[in-house]
């Protein structure tokens, strides 16, 4: 019984008080709280960027259009993200005039965000490039504007296809959201070292961590094979492509 | 109703029409034939601006097509287009398919596209298959209904880009009966086929293309088959290869 009782033992120290009459456990679920914003409030931002940005790379008749789109792209993927939220952080908030008072939540949203925003956009385009060109000389040929064959042929044909992709980003964004301890954001990874340094109990705060951020990742998959379900069209394969 | 004047296109250095001249008028059928890569599907493709000119001029019922002024999207409402791979949009029911374009671009209520897109699925055969979606239709079903997609728009010329070209051989009668019964209501009809019992039984009309984008005959159908000593040797050399079969 005493090894149990000492494993026991050793977990008693969530329920202490850290001397603020807030008790280590109830830091953790803060904590895991501030992860998941982090994550939540950078995946709006970079789905809503990323599907305009990708979009953009596909509309051939205006050059200048997407090469700007094409230089996000580059721009944002291709520094590492934590590079790019002490930019936002250390840089931007410095030079920028007005963003001198901006909280480093909405901070490293915007990194995080734009950084995601990049990888979502490849996935846009890729989707997109992937339908059978006919689809859009379809739709022209029926008289839609550009942006109607866009808004009800194929962004919503593409939108079935990179689901999968799009869930590998939500739970990339979960995991990327541990650079925010960076910037003082006191979300799970900040929660844990600080954790460590108190109470010295290194191996059962990172144990729970992982767990924690396991449990995010497969709700993330567990509601994203809901969506690709719902949005499951009979007769289409998984490929997007019609029966021919 | 279609004019074309002294058409050229290039992609790049190379040429795929050359000089194209040709006159559809209301009414007429005109099958459009000749060996692959003679520019035929980008032929019919420019008339809708699907595939743009670099020189001439085309014409659709006194608008012109080549001008950039020219308002593309309504033109192309009223031109219906038929393509080799159906293209019925795949995420769509078959009512969804025929309703779409009528309300988004014609502005049709919800009711009235329905009833006009019903009727016309009626005429194609195909009501009780109203709500499945395109991929579970064969390939013959999903053309039929592309055809009653374009007829739902009221067109006045409907295109044909090789309409029975990817479909299994017992499926081409049924979409072909479609478009006899369309050429005998008196549409305005061109069509890009290898179907020479098609041209020969409704066409009034056959262009044969040739390698480089050459117009090399636009003759009526009974001198184009009835005549063909008077050819000239390319299309001969093309009819003696496939008309035995």
């Amino acid at each position: 019984m005493t090894y149990w009782q000492d494993i026991w033992d050793r977990w008693q120290f969530l329920w202490d008080d850290r001397g603020d009459g807030v008790t280590y456990w109830q830091w953790m679920f803060s904590a895991w709280g501030y992860t998941v914003a982090v994550a939540a409030v950078s995946l709006v931002v970079a789905l809503a960027i990323g599907c305009l940005v990708g979009t953009l790379r596909t509309v051939s008749q205006h050059r200048v259009v997407s090469a700007l789109a094409t230089g996000w792209v580059e721009l944002f993927r291709n520094i590492p993200v934590l590079v790019q939220l002490f930019l936002w952080f250390f840089v931007i908030s410095e030079i920028v005039p007005g963003m001198r008072g901006v909280p480093s939540f909405v901070l490293a949203c915007c990194a995080l965000g734009f950084f995601t925003s990049a990888r979502i956009a490849e996935q846009v385009r890729a989707g997109i490039q992937a339908l059978p060109r006919g689809q859009r000389q379809a739709a022209l040929a029926m008289g839609f504007t550009q942006l109607q064959a866009y808004r009800y042929v194929i962004l919503p044909q593409t939108f079935r296809i990179i689901i999968p992709p799009l869930t590998s980003e939500a739970m990339n964004i979960v995991k990327n959201s541990s650079v925010a301890f960076a910037v003082s954001i006191p979300e799970l990874i900040s929660f844990a070292m600080q954790t460590q340094e108190e109470t010295s109990r290194g191996i059962e705060v990172y144990l729970a961590a992982t767990v924690l951020y396991i449990i995010t990742a497969l709700a993330i998959s567990w509601f994203m094979s809901i969506l690709e379900k719902r949005a499951r069209v009979p007769g289409l394969s998984s490929q997007g492509q019609g029966a021919h | 109703m279609i004019e074309m004047k002294n058409v050229s296109k290039w992609y790049g250095a190379t040429q795929v029409l050359n000089d194209c001249s040709l006159n559809i008028d209301k009414g007429e059928v005109v099958v459009v034939c000749g060996p692959s890569g003679s520019g035929k599907s980008t032929l019919i493709k420019t008339i809708n601006a699907l595939e743009p000119v670099q020189k001439g001029e085309i014409w659709v019922d006194g608008v012109a097509v080549h001008d950039r002024a020219t308002n593309l999207p309504k033109l192309r409402s009223r031109v219906g287009m038929v393509f080799q791979h159906f293209e019925l949009f795949p995420h769509l029911t078959v009512t969804d398919n025929l309703t779409i374009a009528q309300m988004k671009v014609l502005g049709r209520g919800q009711d009235e596209a329905k009833q006009r897109g019903l009727k016309m699925l009626e005429r194609v055969g195909l009501t009780a298959h109203k709500d499945k979606f395109p991929g579970q239709l064969s390939g013959g079903q999903q053309q039929r209904v592309a055809i009653a997609r374009a007829l739902s728009m009221d067109p006045i010329v409907m295109l044909f880009d090789e309409p029975t070209s990817a479909l299994d051989p017992e499926m081409v009668g049924e979409v072909l009966d479609v478009m006899v019964g369309l050429a005998a209501e008196g549409m305005t009809m061109m069509v890009v086929t290898h179907e020479m019992g098609f041209a020969r039984k409704v066409s009034n009309r056959v262009i044969f293309m040739d390698v480089g984008g050459h117009i090399l005959e636009d003759t009526s159908k009974d001198e184009f088959f009835g005549n063909i000593e008077a050819r000239q040797p390319r299309t001969r050399e093309f009819l003696n290869k496939i008309l035995p079969h």
